[in-house]
């Protein structure tokens, strides 16, 4: 034990790519009186537990994870977590 | 020689046999139904990815198939020349594999939508679309929440320049407008090839339109051309 990291990774749309839900969202947040809100987005949270203690290593292989499959790397971009 | 299909069967598939109903109306043979577990394929002249949602859309729509063992053979026939077409569910995993650039996003007024589209024919020239004229206006249905297709502008601008845009959303006078866009789509896009236009994906349902009890024939000529282009 001891030999683990637990990583949580927050994907979200890139910049330039519309997020309607964010949007219906900001929308429902100034119907409920709630002022002064913009850009909202909407991400998606992963968290995972990787067995390894170097944070580097760790990293990269989380990088290749989202290159791979978690993210899809024409739309969205991602941001990694060590708890 | 008998035309050789093989449509691969995911689990949440459900346009897989709508399609192999019209391939095999339209040639008289039936194709060969794949299941995602396969990891090999026999010799085979056209790839069917059907509509449906994949492994429930987990993640993101085509994610998890794009990964599924049968997907490492569809890509390697793929790149090597062997015709592959994605409909639907079929364009997302497309893109999600690299087989066809950009991705598709959640339809821009959020809604699932599934109706009759019109679409304008932007290119007659190509095995999918030879039974078209170009700039012809056809009806086809589509159904899907996340049809909205996304690429950067340079990508965008190769798709034009390289006549690689299949079909668009359009009005049924042919104007292409922001009225005539069901999801949001970029540039009106609904269909793409891949540069030597054997790969198409769009989001439209040919094979729903194949008989008159569907409530039109406009995607019956798809299937032929198609069929005669892989026999000749």
């Amino acid at each position: 034990m001891g030999l683990t990291v637990k990583v949580r990774i927050h994907i979200t749309l890139k910049s330039g790519v519309l997020d309607p839900q964010g949007k219906a969202i900001e929308n429902a947040l100034n119907h409920l009186g709630f002022s002064g809100i913009s850009e909202v987005r909407q991400g998606k949270l992963i968290e995972l537990t990787l067995k390894e203690t170097d944070l580097i290593q760790a990293r990269a292989k989380i990088d290749d994870m989202c290159q791979q499959l978690l993210a899809n790397t024409v739309i969205e971009t991602w941001h990694v977590e060590f708890l | 020689m008998p035309l050789r299909v093989a449509v691969i069967v995911f689990p949440g598939s459900n346009c897989d046999r709508d399609v192999a109903v019209a391939l095999e109306q339209i040639s008289g043979q039936a194709p060969l139904m794949v299941w995602h577990a396969e990891s090999t394929l026999p010799k085979i002249d056209l790839i069917v990815l059907p509509g449906g949602f994949s492994y429930g859309d987990y993640l993101r729509c085509g994610a998890m198939a794009a990964h599924a063992p049968i997907m490492r053979e569809v890509k390697a026939r793929g790149e090597a020349g062997v015709p592959v077409l994605g409909i639907c569910n079929g364009f997302q995993i497309l893109c999600e594999v690299g087989l066809l650039p950009g991705a598709l996003l959640r339809n821009a007024q959020l809604k699932f939508i599934c109706r009759d589209v019109t679409l304008k024919v932007e290119t007659g020239q190509s095995l999918y679309t030879n039974k078209y004229e170009t700039g012809q206006i056809i009806r086809i249905p589509v159904a899907h929440a996340d049809g909205n297709y996304f690429a950067d502008t340079s990508t965008l601008n190769e798709l034009e320049d390289e006549n690689r845009i299949a079909f668009r959303y359009s009005t049924s006078d042919g104007k292409i407008d922001p009225s005539a866009n069901p999801n949001g789509a970029a540039r009106n896009i609904a269909g793409i090839f891949n540069k030597n236009k054997t790969i198409l994906g769009l989001m439209p349902h040919p094979e729903r339109a194949c008989d008159p009890v569907h409530g039109g024939t406009d995607g019956r000529p798809f299937f032929e051309g198609l069929v005669q282009a892989l026999a000749a």
